[in-house]
């Protein structure tokens, strides 16, 4: 009974909170509602017992990305409030028209019922050790090329932040 | 039976993640700001990525968690690139109002 409300005491929040990012001013709000979202989704994943994800997604979502986002926010000192709001009309046909995509999937999964074949209070599937040993064992390759996009990524984003090279680019 | 009384609907789930990843949606169409349309983009992963791991605990099948597991790592290096890209943009057209960057529309 206690873990139900738990459920809906973070989906309210969750929701609240995604909401809040898109209706903040300044992007640093944005972020930190977004850090409060991440959150609220790590305690969803406590509750499906998936605990090797909980704290991956505290370290990676709430401690690396969302520090990258506050360092850019912080460093180009975006944090002014948008100068030029979008057309009215534009901003009532994209809330229309994401609201539309929200009811048409909503009204495609009601009534859907699944056997649930596992108590998520139980099962073990969850835990660091049995998914290591899936993960070494079935995904190994996987996992090694998931090494080599990281390294790719890490110096992809080292070249495009390098200062001398735009200036030569762009003079 | 009496066990699975007590289990939170996966319906529940799907409506969640439905409503998290439609405010998702309408963030990239009525924001300007590039950094925000990038987080309304991990809002969205977010979303799919509990709904993964949801349908993964019911199922009692571990590739779901798994999938997220390397979501996670796209969305770590995706996330890293594109700032790289944004403060580039920055530096060259001193705004990231995406309003602005019509340069490659036509």
């Amino acid at each position: 009974m206690f873990t139900t409300y738990l459920f809906y005491f973070l989906c309210i929040l969750a929701i609240y909170a995604a909401l809040m990012v898109l209706v903040s001013r300044k992007p640093i709000h944005s972020v930190l509602y977004l850090v409060l979202v991440f959150f609220a989704i790590a305690g969803h994943y406590i509750l499906l017992n998936a605990q090797f994800l909980a704290v991956v997604h505290i370290i990676v979502y709430a401690g690396a990305i969302m520090v990258l986002f506050l360092f850019t926010v912080m460093l180009l000192n975006l944090n002014r409030e948008e100068t030029s709001p979008k057309a009215g009309w534009v901003k009532v046909s994209a809330i229309v028209a994401g609201g539309l995509l929200m009811l048409v999937m909503i009204g495609v999964f009601r009534g859907y019922e699944m056997a649930v074949t596992s108590n998520p209070a139980l099962t073990q599937i969850g835990l660091v050790k049995n998914l290591g040993r899936i993960l070494f064992d079935d995904y190994i390759i996987p996992f090694e090329l998931s090494s080599v996009l990281f390294l790719t990524a890490m110096i992809g984003a080292v070249m495009l932040g390098k200062k001398e090279q735009i200036k030569k680019t762009y003079d | 039976m009496t066990e699975t009384l007590m289990v939170i609907p996966i319906l529940h789930y799907l409506t969640f993640c439905s409503v998290l990843f439609g405010i998702g949606v309408i963030g990239v169409l009525v924001k300007r700001n590039a950094l925000v349309i990038l987080m309304s983009i991990e809002l969205m992963i977010n979303s799919i990525n509990l709904l993964l791991a949801a349908f993964s605990t019911y199922l009692n099948d571990p590739a779901g968690q798994i999938f997220v597991f390397f979501i996670m790592v796209v969305a770590a290096a995706e996330v890293a690139v594109g700032l790289a890209i944004i403060v580039l943009i920055f530096r060259t057209t001193h705004t990231i109002d995406i309003d602005v960057l019509n340069k490659l529309k036509w």
